[in-house]
């Protein structure tokens, strides 16, 4: 498999590539609403409400209310894109899990400022807990792509799907990783890089760091496969026990808490199948701070040096058998 | 204006032939409700009494629902918002032929499709699942305000309790819907001045109840939730512009004596027979009907 390097360093953050493909893919698909709760400037809902204002509608700082109203909504045939802050998200997962998924709703909840990746407003802003709390709904499909291009693709998908989906974006600029030809398919792991002795499980912007780990372990002489698990729930159980079955260790990493997010989701599905080694990238159980992302990366160890040393150990305990 | 708000809708009927259509229709949603609290032997009985009147009021009067199913788009929505008082709900679709006895009498019980608090996967005609407060009432919202996007000249009612009202979502709600100017929506609210553990005053206090409605945007008023012509008028008089919430005075537990205005009531109860045989008899249950229920 070849092994494609980094398009670009940075492209549009995650947010505003949702945030145009969302306005791009509702020229046609005339069911879709989208609901806002005073922050469309920061989810690139902007772009949605300044070309369709009459499907647009404004719910004030308050989130509860809004996830709910989704519900009713989708309840006479619409098709509701719910945006916020993941954090705010978080707010209302009750109404998520009673008005949307509980009743099988068609709502599309789009959480923008995930994880330590939202910097300088510091540690009340980061959710490092949303995809575990969303994760832990039944019927709740959970999205996480890697690049904006991944994220195009993805909208579509989402607005296409039947059913109740979280999907986070992201603030800050994201490195480009696909080019034309990428396929997304929810619920499929995707393999970005190819390697026998250890896998690299990513999703969101650590996709790119783990594409950095895996240049850095080549280095070095490990061969490390790097899979995109954009789709966390439900996992990619074939691709986690190929992987497992192939390369025998496990890195998973994530801008989240270590707890229940991508990690969990891969440790439950390999266990379940062929166990192996497993270590975890991701924030360690604690809440996050204010600081400039990359900064913020390497304190609580989310960045390529951090994901190698991880691997290294993965292998150490392969071999230890 | 929406189109919602242009829909001409005819004066409902105030003959004594529909008055007394609702009150026997009332008296069958209490019975069938006390009897299937009596056979789960769990179930909130308080507030599936007070509410009776006004549930019956508006399926037989107020509510568009062609053929009794929640299979036409544009029909009209009801949802109990106060999830708790599933049996009078589940009793009222009984009453009116919507549904079998069998659903009002399978209360709460493992294989049933009538579970403790609404969920609409299971009953389509509850439009959409309750049991958490405030939740109900934004879910109301969000189908007015789909109807209204679709035009679709529907109307969507919804009943709160005033224990709910405590929810900050509720007001949550309230802001959005006055904002948004949803005169295709009607609340009431069931205000038996009773929640779970004591009155709504000892607990967290609502008043001045229809002036906070009001100081929101909505057209409030207040009446007897057991006066039948009372109930009728109010759902006539609902405003062109802006939503508009019906305060009804109710007694928790109206109906039956050693019930009414008694907080215990409110809770998840286990009735005991010789409560359950009382309060049938005294809601005009047919001593066999009685047996009946109370055997299976």
């Amino acid at each position: 498999m070849s092994t494609p390097a980094l398009i670009g360093t940075s492209g549009d953050s995650l947010r505003e590539a949702f945030g145009k493909a969302l306005t791009a893919a509702c020229e046609t698909r005339r069911k879709v609403v989208a609901l806002d709760a005073d922050i469309a400037g920061g989810t690139g809902l902007h772009h949605f409400r300044k070309a369709y204002p009459d499907r647009f509608f404004q719910f004030g700082i308050a989130e509860q209310n809004m996830m709910a109203v989704a519900g009713g909504m989708a309840a006479t045939g619409l098709v509701p894109v719910v945006t916020t802050f993941a954090v705010f998200c978080l707010r209302a997962v009750e109404q998520a899990r009673l008005s949307v998924a509980y009743t099988r709703r068609n709502v599309k909840i789009v959480a923008s400022h995930p994880g330590i990746d939202v910097g300088p407003d510091g540690g009340s802003a980061q959710a490092l807990e949303d995809l575990a709390a969303f994760r832990a709904i039944p019927g709740m499909t959970v999205i996480s792509p890697a690049d904006p291009h991944e994220m195009a693709l993805a909208t579509e998908a989402v607005l296409d799907f039947d059913g109740p989906v979280y999907m986070r974006t992201g603030r800050s600029p994201a490195k480009r990783l696909y080019g034309e030809g990428h396929v997304f398919e929810i619920g499929k792991g995707h393999v970005l890089r190819d390697g026998s002795d250890v896998t690299l499980i990513a999703c969101g912007v650590e996709v790119a760091r783990a594409a950095e780990a895996a240049a850095q372990l080549a280095a070095q002489g490990i061969q490390a496969r790097v899979v995109n698990m954009a789709t966390i729930k439900p996992i990619d159980t074939g691709l986690v026990a190929r992987c497992a079955e192939e390369t025998g260790a496990i890195v998973t990493c994530e801008d989240h808490n270590i707890h229940g997010g991508l990690g969990g989701a891969v440790a439950e599905a390999m266990a379940a199948s062929r166990p192996c080694p497993i270590e975890f990238i991701g924030v360690r159980d604690v809440f996050g701070e204010s600081g400039e992302p990359d900064e913020l990366a390497e304190r609580f160890g989310l960045t390529a040096p951090h994901i190698a040393a991880a691997a290294k150990r993965a292998i150490a305990r392969k071999r230890r058998g | 204006m929406s189109v919602a708000a242009a829909r001409v809708r005819a004066e409902p009927v105030r003959t004594p032939e529909v008055v007394a259509r609702i009150k026997a229709v009332a008296a069958r949603t209490r019975q069938l409700a006390i009897a299937g609290i009596y056979r789960a032997t769990s179930g909130h009985p308080g507030g599936a009494m007070s509410c009776a009147d006004l549930l019956a009021a508006l399926y037989v009067s107020e509510l568009n629902i062609p053929g009794g199913t929640a299979d036409d788009p544009a029909r009209d929505r009801f949802v109990l918002s106060k999830g708790h008082g599933a049996p009078a709900l589940y009793a009222v679709w009984a009453a009116m032929g919507y549904v079998p006895d069998d659903i009002p009498l399978s209360l709460r019980r493992m294989g049933s499709r009538a579970q403790g608090h609404p969920h609409v996967l299971d009953m389509p005609l509850s439009e959409t699942s309750t049991g958490s407060l405030g939740q109900g009432f934004s879910a109301a919202i969000g189908m007015a305000m789909g109807l209204r996007h679709q035009n679709i000249p529907a109307r969507v009612y919804t009943m709160l309790g005033d224990g709910e009202c405590q929810e900050g979502e509720v007001w949550e709600g309230a802001m959005c819907a006055a904002h948004h100017g949803l005169s295709n929506l009607c609340a009431i609210v069931d205000y038996n001045k009773l929640q779970s553990d004591d009155r709504n005053a000892n607990i967290m206090g609502l008043e001045p109840f229809a002036a906070k409605w009001r100081a929101f945007g909505w057209q409030a008023v207040e009446i007897d939730g057991h006066d039948i012509g009372a109930i009728l008028a109010a759902f006539a008089g609902v405003a062109a512009d802006r939503p508009s919430v019906v305060i009804a005075h109710t007694v928790k537990g109206k109906g039956v004596s050693y019930m009414e205005d008694v907080p215990q009531w409110h809770g998840s109860v286990k009735m005991k027979p010789e409560e359950t045989r009382a309060a049938l008899l005294e809601l005009g249950a047919q001593p066999a009907e009685i047996e009946e229920w109370m055997a299976a």
